[in-house]
């Protein structure tokens, strides 16, 4: 019993290099990235992450176009294009009122056909499929050290950051009257989302690269009562989705990327089912309500 | 509350807030004591709340001088702004109320914490420290608001329909809060809409209906005549407004 629990959970990160990487990069998003989710969906904008994930595209192809498939080169493209996306998304929200969904959906959609035309003026269908579905077990050093340290600047980020963020998010007004400079702490999490998109761009492709972001949040709904308590148990589902989606493919022979965003899709089920806070089966069990 | 040496008075010279180029109030003029209570009173669309983020700052003032407090005032915007289903209990948002002493870094001591949970004892939600807010009725959450202002402590209270869809219990705790402001000298401003909540319990008045109608005594400026006069100010815009002529 023991030994098979070795050779299905185990054996493949002792025996392989590559899967002890990809494992050590997805626990590194894991950490970082779904904190941010949260707050993207306590704030209504969930598509925004998306929406960065497909804007990073172009800068990322102005990047592989002049020095290909460099992780420097393409973060520096990815982090130029981020960061354009991200402002004018901001100034899209203003302009038309806090209605931007329509306006950034269109974005989006410009953005990837733009980075997939660039890309395509110099790569074939394997570098193509690189950049837009990522390759986990591909990952090398400096992507490695890329996921790494911006996961650490991101905790560290955070945790200075926390009190701001959640009276922003909670109560903006207040925060204006009370001179919290809310929009200069919003500017700052721009910064660490475009940072953490650009990581997980590395593993899980741009059309990916928030599932590992925003699945978990989303689901992690279900489960906390507090900002802090959603962080944490979007935190845990992560984690769990790295590592039982790295273990699906390695045994089942699936895509990887793929897997990870899948297992994560399967918790986020799981929770709106099952989870204690406004999960579908809690509401079912009908209880005797209370004398008061 | 001079004890922190802000000047707790409101002087408006000639003062005029816009939307775009359409005035929201114009050309307002006097000024609200240090220590005053006053109900600011008019339609929809009068002006009341844009008169209200003006002196918290919030909203520029295009042309005139308004000199409040820069610091030290606290507001209370409308109940709707907010998302009520947000996560966080109601200490948590009592708590957001030492902001202006510990900004968003430093820890809260627990000297803090207590005052928090005596303002929630002190609009009475002794017991509701760890509940989500979600889980409040519009008055619990109002009365939440009202504790976060007592942990304030600002020497200028600006309240925005403060008694909107709560029930008559509820605003007879908070207008008794209202009144222990007065009483400890600080400036009070309340957009209201109840006339009568006004009479019984504002010293002051000011009527706006797009510009100053009246500003005085409560009695005298909700006389009959300046109730009209209010009543009169056209609801739409005129679409071939000139500039106004009364420039300063």
């Amino acid at each position: 019993m023991l030994s098979l629990a070795v050779d299905l959970l185990w054996s493949p990160f002792a025996e392989f290099g590559f899967l002890r990487r990809a494992l050590v990069g997805c626990l590194a998003l894991s950490l970082a990235a779904p904190p941010l989710g949260v707050f993207l969906v306590l704030r209504r904008m969930s598509l925004t992450a998306d929406v960065l994930a497909h804007g990073i595209l172009p800068g990322i192809a102005v990047g592989f176009l002049v020095a290909g498939l460099s992780v420097t080169a393409m973060s520096i493209g990815g982090l130029v294009a981020g960061m354009v996306v991200a402002v004018g998304a901001g100034a899209v929200s203003r302009a038309t009122g806090g209605r931007e969904d329509a306006a950034l959906a269109a974005l989006y959609l410009v953005a990837l056909a733009l980075g997939v035309t660039l890309i395509s003026t110099r790569a074939g269908s394997v570098e193509l499929s690189h950049l837009l579905f990522g390759s986990v077990l591909g990952v090398d050093d400096p992507a490695l050290f890329l996921m790494a340290g911006v996961a650490s600047l991101t905790l560290l980020v955070l945790s200075f950051a926390w009190r701001p963020l959640v009276l922003e998010c909670f109560d903006p007004g207040f925060a204006a009257a009370a001179r919290a400079r809310g929009g200069l702490w919003h500017m700052v999490f721009l910064g660490l989302l475009v940072l953490n998109v650009l990581a997980a761009f590395q593993a899980l492709g741009t059309l990916m690269a928030v599932g590992l972001m925003m699945l978990p949040a989303v689901a992690a709904r279900h489960w906390g009562r507090s900002v802090g308590g959603l962080a944490a148990a979007a935190v845990g589902i992560a984690l769990f989705s790295s590592l039982a989606g790295l273990l699906l493919s390695y045994h089942l022979d699936l895509p990887t990327g793929p897997a990870i965003v899948l297992v994560a899709g399967g918790a986020w089920v799981v929770s709106v089912l099952a989870g204690p806070v406004d999960g579908v089966l809690p509401r079912l069990l009908r209880r005797p309500h209370l004398a008061g | 509350m001079g004890a922190r040496g802000v000047s707790a008075v409101i002087t408006c010279a000639d003062v005029t807030l816009t939307h775009g180029r359409r005035p929201a109030v114009h050309h307002v003029s006097g000024r609200f004591e240090a220590g005053s209570l006053t109900a600011i009173v008019g339609p929809n669309g009068a002006g009341k709340s844009t008169l209200l983020r003006a002196i918290a700052g919030l909203h520029p003032t295009v042309e005139g001088v308004l000199k409040a407090p820069r610091e030290g005032i606290a507001l209370l915007p409308q109940a709707a702004a907010l998302d009520r289903q947000f996560p966080i209990s109601c200490l948590d948002v009592v708590m957001l109320g030492h902001w202006a002493r510990c900004g968003a870094f430093r820890a809260l001591r627990a000297a803090e914490q207590q005052a928090a949970r005596r303002a929630l004892a002190a609009v009475g939600l002794e017991g509701f420290e760890a509940r989500p807010v979600g889980a409040l009725s519009v008055g619990q959450f109002q009365r939440v608001l009202f504790a976060r202002l007592l942990v304030q402590d600002a020497p200028v209270i600006l309240l925005d329909e403060p008694f909107n869809a709560v029930d008559a219990r509820t605003a007879q705790d908070l207008l008794a809060l209202v009144a222990r402001w007065h009483g400890e000298g600080r400036t009070v401003l309340a957009v209201l809409h109840d006339l009568d909540l006004v009479r019984q319990h504002f010293p002051q008045t000011l009527l706006l209906a797009r510009e100053p109608v009246a500003w005085g005594p409560t009695e005298e400026a909700l006389s009959p005549a300046n109730r009209l006069k209010a009543r009169m100010m056209s609801e739409s815009w005129d679409e071939a407004a000139e500039p106004c002529a009364r420039a300063a």
